[in-house]
């Protein structure tokens, strides 16, 4: 490998590459200028008497005396002291230290990494929006009450269920709620109901949620299709069960046929069937969760509707329900008027209450609903279509190259919008796990696929290539793949010992949890 | 193709082929029953161009009176700070606002350092060993709080001031169902926490004690005091601290706060009608394998070099599950970003002049509203940036309207417990010559509320 | 520990952990299979000691990067000594399971338990199913 591509981190598939595996060496004795430069974070940046803020001029009269002297603080906060050149230079070669969506490929499963608009970043900063106070009196609103309220339709037609609440701060959030919701409807018939049931294929959330509303949570097994086993439902489902918590398609991107029976069981004993959203994106305008029988649905606007993910955030988890389980949302809830004024309903005897200060991540529902605005009706079903047929292709052209069966297919034939492979192949047969493959992938220039997720599947590798990526970009990934392959075949200790052209190398982390450093000692 | 996806006639061609499909109809025919087939359109319009689209959201921003249409002093919770240029630009720089939670450490040390920093002014900032890096918001935290001390000791009720701001008391009463705590509210007395009513509420089967920082109607606690107060019993003390008061007010740590969240709005953030912002959330040494959400923590890699990586993964969800500290997993890392970045900005003697330029304004603002016929203070107690006048009429509400019909925003209208109270909210935006304006209309307003004039009718 | 190895002159439970006897005090851990599938063990959450503890539950955890295992005890008693060496060391568990690796020291309130327990030769048959 040459230099050249040591520095690019970043990997522009339409532009042609060198065959990467044919000039690596095992290890790299030069240093990339990322990796040379040695990581100095801002506390150890300028110097004292250094500043980038003025303050404004003090322009009442100062009064002595105005707080108690045990009130005060005795000694600042060690901020740093940098002038702004040096604030900035220090952001933004950092930020020179991140793989990101606007630079390359993201096919990481249940994340729905798709191109987020740059159109909403500049509507979401109109000042209409951006210095709107969450208080201001709703006359003065009328905007922002109206953007939220046809969001909220929008999203309620997506899922096929009327009533939706925009409140939740991110999916997980949009869970709480949705099991808290629950509890209410059992509790308004007199019931307390202590199960909640999730297959062994949900995510980390489910369980985490449902301890936090009170429950206890109860496995339900897999059938050999990656669907939910039936029989063992029904043999679990009793009336101690608030609640089954799904996801249509599955982590192994699976839609399953037995959804509307699986409905049925969870009816029939008189609990509520809760659709984790994380994989709307396979489905919308092509199948609704209403229709397969769901009372609640959360969505991830920071996945299916483009609002940048941010390193982590922000987000935005709303929901919809059925209508025996509207009284209890949470408050308020936004109405229109007979004049057609909107305003927010606070009197609302049978909420939940509230998850959160205000209504709401308002800065993503500007940016939800542009995209609404953009793609309407027939641009979000096409949105789905191709993500699946995208995921299917690559899919298929992987299965094209990985002749000797090393990554196979875990679960189907097709799949929706991600696929899971096993590595457990190549792990027997070539020396290289999951893991390896993945650190290897990062010298071609790709953030890699979901990895050891979901449980299920030995050496996981969960892709969702999404609806926004070219063909292109699915060959060139595919081709990568199958390179790392044929170099594991003739050398494991290339992959084990990747990555090495990023800035930094395999790091310690369990070093980093025995003894934890998690802020500057300053 | 729709507006962001790119597959031409001759990509779906060759990828039908690929896949052993016929059309794109047999991916979904095979794989979805025909009965949860949606086989209508969707309800809604067509799509837009982008030009349209821009002008219809600028359309309904026009219909909303910001902070830039009206001369502000609304506060109770969010506030309308200046947010420097610098954070912005590096929020909407494409690696910080577009990658994913760094789950692959190499490829994402700007973020983990990021982290890494921010955990460090939150930190000093607090006075507590431990910060994490981000929750959603202030009072989602506050009950987040509570979930770590019921994990920790168990203990069956929670006790809330009244000083709390009320959203942050609702969403701990939500929360607290959910995991089957009782929360026992103490009223305030003369504008802060009834120091007897809260000692009498703490005995040994509470589990956290909860207070505000400066409390909702703008009044400095006795931090140390309310924190005394649980020394005997099991409950961890949890204070809900508005960050921008850090720069004059004695940290948490500092006063026997063993868990410090708060909403970071004020810290670089736009108001953005309620969010996105960021919620902090600090604790003791001693807390820190409970707290949830993630953490950076610094490391090195196979070569020696320098490094971070998300640590102390075990709490979380994607490990733990049922057990999980919390089942937080995107939280707020960007707006986090914005926070450290403004932090920075400010710099150590930053803060600390802005907060006693908030001190000094505010008094201004007090005892000029004060002085207005009508108006009287609501408390006496010491403030930073926040306030609480009485006014003399019946309908706040009313006094509020005529203001805005003047161009000026004079804060929020309390309600139960205090009818006749208006919350007034300053920022370093809010000139002395702002606050003579804003007395001037208050002063008319009040005036002519009391003589019943009526009210001009809104254009 | 580089190859799987599990002494003879241990008992073993299904749940991956040992006990060694003397007399009525027992020495549990957990074996070179659970050290191996967890990684390199970062932290050891032991029980005070006094605690009690009952054959087939839970007892303490351990944790490793990635995961986090219940430690089931394979006898009921009563925690008289903790290793404290591995607060700072937890990978002694992964290097000396059977050795310096060692968890807590029980005193056995149900010494005929140890019937119920798999010889070494029982166990290993359990791995390979």
């Amino acid at each position: 490998m040459t230099l050249a591509n040591a520095n690019r981190l970043h990997a522009d598939p339409g532009v042609e590459r060198e065959p990467l595996h044919h000039d690596v060496p095992a290890a790299s004795s030069a240093e990339s200028p990322l990796q040379r430069e040695r990581a100095t974070t801002i506390f150890e940046q300028g110097a004292p008497g250094r500043r980038a803020f003025t303050c404004p001029e003090m322009d009442v009269p100062v009064v002595d005396d105005l707080l108690p002297e045990r009130f005060r603080r005795a000694q600042p906060a060690r901020l740093p002291e940098v002038s702004e050149p040096e604030l900035v230079r220090h952001y933004v070669r950092l930020s020179k230290r991140n793989y990101d969506l606007d630079s390359g490929f993201y096919p990481l499963g249940s994340c729905t990494m798709k191109h987020n608009p740059r159109l909403h970043e500049k509507v979401a900063a109109l000042a209409g929006h951006a210095r709107l106070h969450p208080l201001q009196r709703p006359e003065h609103a009328q905007g922002a009450l109206e953007l939220m309220h046809d969001l909220e339709h929008a999203l309620g037609e997506v899922a096929g269920l009327p009533h939706v609440s925009l409140q939740p701060s991110a999916g997980s959030h949009g869970e709480l709620l949705g099991v808290l919701l629950t509890r209410a409807y059992h509790e308004s018939r007199g019931e307390r109901r202590v199960k909640v049931l999730t297959p062994d294929t949900a995510h980390g959330t489910n369980p985490a949620t449902v301890t936090m509303a009170g429950f206890e949570v109860v496995r339900v097994a897999t059938n050999a299709q990656g669907g939910v086993d039936v029989d063992d439902l029904r043999a679990k489902a009793d009336d101690q069960v608030a609640c089954l918590m799904l996801t249509n398609p599955n982590t192994l991107g699976i839609f399953d046929a037995n959804i509307e029976e699986i409905a049925k069981i969870v009816h029939g004993v008189g609990g509520t069937l809760y659709y984790d959203g994380a994989n709307l994106n396979a489905v919308m305008g092509i199948s609704r969760p209403g229709d397969m029988g769901f009372d609640i649905v959360h969505y991830n606007l920071h996945k299916t509707f483009t609002q940048p993910h941010g390193g982590g955030g922000p987000g935005s988890g709303p929901i919809a329900v059925s209508d025996r389980l509207a009284p209890f949302l949470p408050k308020p809830i936004v109405v229109k008027g007979e004049d057609g004024g909107f305003s927010f309903d606070h009197d609302r005897p049978d909420s939940v209450g509230r998850l959160r200060g205000f209504q709401g991540n308002y800065g993503c529902f500007v940016r939800a609903y542009a995209y609404i605005c953009s793609l309407g009706a027939e641009g979000l079903k096409d949105a789905s279509q191709t993500a699946v047929l995208n995921a299917n292709y690559l899919l298929a052209k992987l299965r094209e190259l990985d002749t000797e069966g090393r990554i196979p297919l875990a679960f189907g034939e097709l799949c929706m919008h991600e696929f899971v492979l096993s590595g457990a192949p190549m792990k027997k047969e070539l020396g290289i796990r999951t893991l390896d493959l993945a650190k290897r992938l990062l010298d071609h220039g790709y953030h890699p696929p979901t990895v050891y997720f979901p449980l299920l599947v030995d050496e996981a590798l969960l892709m969702e290539p999404t609806e926004t990526e070219t063909k292109e970009t699915l060959d060139a990934f595919a081709e990568s793949m199958a390179a790392i392959l044929a170099e594991a075949a003739e050398d494991p200790t290339v992959a084990q010992n990747a990555p090495y052209t990023t800035p930094v190398r395999r790091l310690d982390e369990a070093g980093a949890a025995k003894r934890p450093v998690i802020r500057q000692p300053l | 193709m729709s507006r962001y996806t790119a597959t031409t006639e001759a990509d779906l061609a060759a990828m039908l082929e690929t896949i052993g499909v016929s059309s794109l109809d047999e991916l979904f025919d095979r794989q979805i029953p025909e009965r949860v087939r949606l086989r209508e359109r969707l309800d809604l319009p067509e799509g837009r161009s982008e030009q349209d689209v821009y002008a219809h959201l600028r359309d309904l921003a026009a219909r909303n009176t910001s902070a830039e249409d009206e001369l502000t002093f609304l506060g109770a919770g969010m506030y309308d700070h200046y947010v420097p240029a610098v954070v912005d630009m590096l929020m909407s720089r494409s690696e910080f606002l577009t990658p994913y939670t760094p789950y692959q450490p190499e490829i994402s040390q700007g973020g983990l350092q990021v982290m890494f920093e921010y955990q460090t002014a939150i930190s000093e900032l607090t006075g507590l060993a431990v910060s994490n890096a981000s929750v959603y918001e202030g009072p989602s935290a506050v009950a987040a709080a509570g979930y770590l001390a019921k994990l920790t000791n168990g203990k069956g009720r929670f006790v809330a001031s009244a000083g709390l701001h009320p959203h942050s008391l609702e969403t701990l009463r939500t929360y607290a169902h959910g995991y089957d705590v009782e929360v026992v509210e103490v009223p305030l007395r003369d504008g802060v926490t009834d120091a007897d009513a809260w000692a009498a509420a703490i005995d040994d089967d509470t589990s956290a004690v909860f207070f505000a920082q400066p409390n909702f109607l703008g009044a400095v606690e006795d931090a140390e005091a309310l924190a005394a107060a649980a020394k005997d019993s099991p409950a961890v003390v949890v204070a809900q601290v508005d960050p921008i008061t850090l720069g004059v007010l004695k940290p948490p740590g500092e006063c026997g706060v063993d868990v410090a969240v708060g909403e970071g709005q004020s810290l670089g953030q736009r108001l953005d009608f309620g969010g996105p912002s960021f919620g902090f959330f600090a604790a003791t040494e001693a807390y820190l394998r409970r707290m949830p959400g993630r953490i950076a923590g610094e490391t090195t890699d196979v070569d020696g070099r320098r490094g971070f990586v998300l640590t102390l993964q075990t709490r979380e969800q994607h490990i733990r599950r049922e057990k999980a500290t919390s089942n937080i997993c995107t939280a707020q890392a960007l707006n986090a970003l914005g926070g450290v970045v403004y932090l920075s900005w400010l710099g150590k003697e930053g803060l600390a002049e802005l907060g006693e330029l908030l001190v000094q304004r505010t008094h201004y603002a007090r005892e000029t509203l004060a002085a207005l016929d009508g108006v009287e203070k609501l408390h006496e107690q010491p403030v930073v940036r926040e306030f609480a006048l009485r006014l003399g009429v019946r309908d706040v509400d009313a006094v509020v309207r005529r203001c805005q019909e003047q161009g000026v925003n004079p804060g929020l209208a309390l309600t139960e417990p205090h009818p006749s109270g208006l919350l007034v909210a300053l920022t370093e935006q809010r000139t002395k010559a702002d606050i003579d304006r804003l007395a001037e209309v208050l002063g008319a307003a009040v005036a002519a509320e009391r003589a019943g004039a009526p009210q001009e009718v809104a254009a | 520990m580089a190859d799987a190895s599990y002494p003879e002159d241990l008992l073993y439970h299904a749940e991956h952990d040992w006990a060694r006897i003397d007399g009525d005090v027992a020495t549990l851990g957990i074996t070179w299979y659970a050290q191996d599938a967890l990684g390199e063990l970062v932290f050891f959450d032991p029980p005070e000691v006094g605690t009690s503890v009952t054959r087939d539950e839970p007892y303490a955890e351990v944790e490793s990067v990635k995961a986090v295992s219940d430690v089931i005890a394979p006898l009921s008693g009563e925690i008289v000594e903790v290793n404290a060496a591995l607060a700072d060391s937890p990978e002694t568990i992964n290097e000396d399971a059977y050795g310096e690796g060692w968890l807590v020291k029980v005193h056995l309130s149900e010494p005929a338990e140890r019937d119920g327990l798999l010889s070494q030769a029982d166990y290993v048959a359990t791995l390979s199913q």
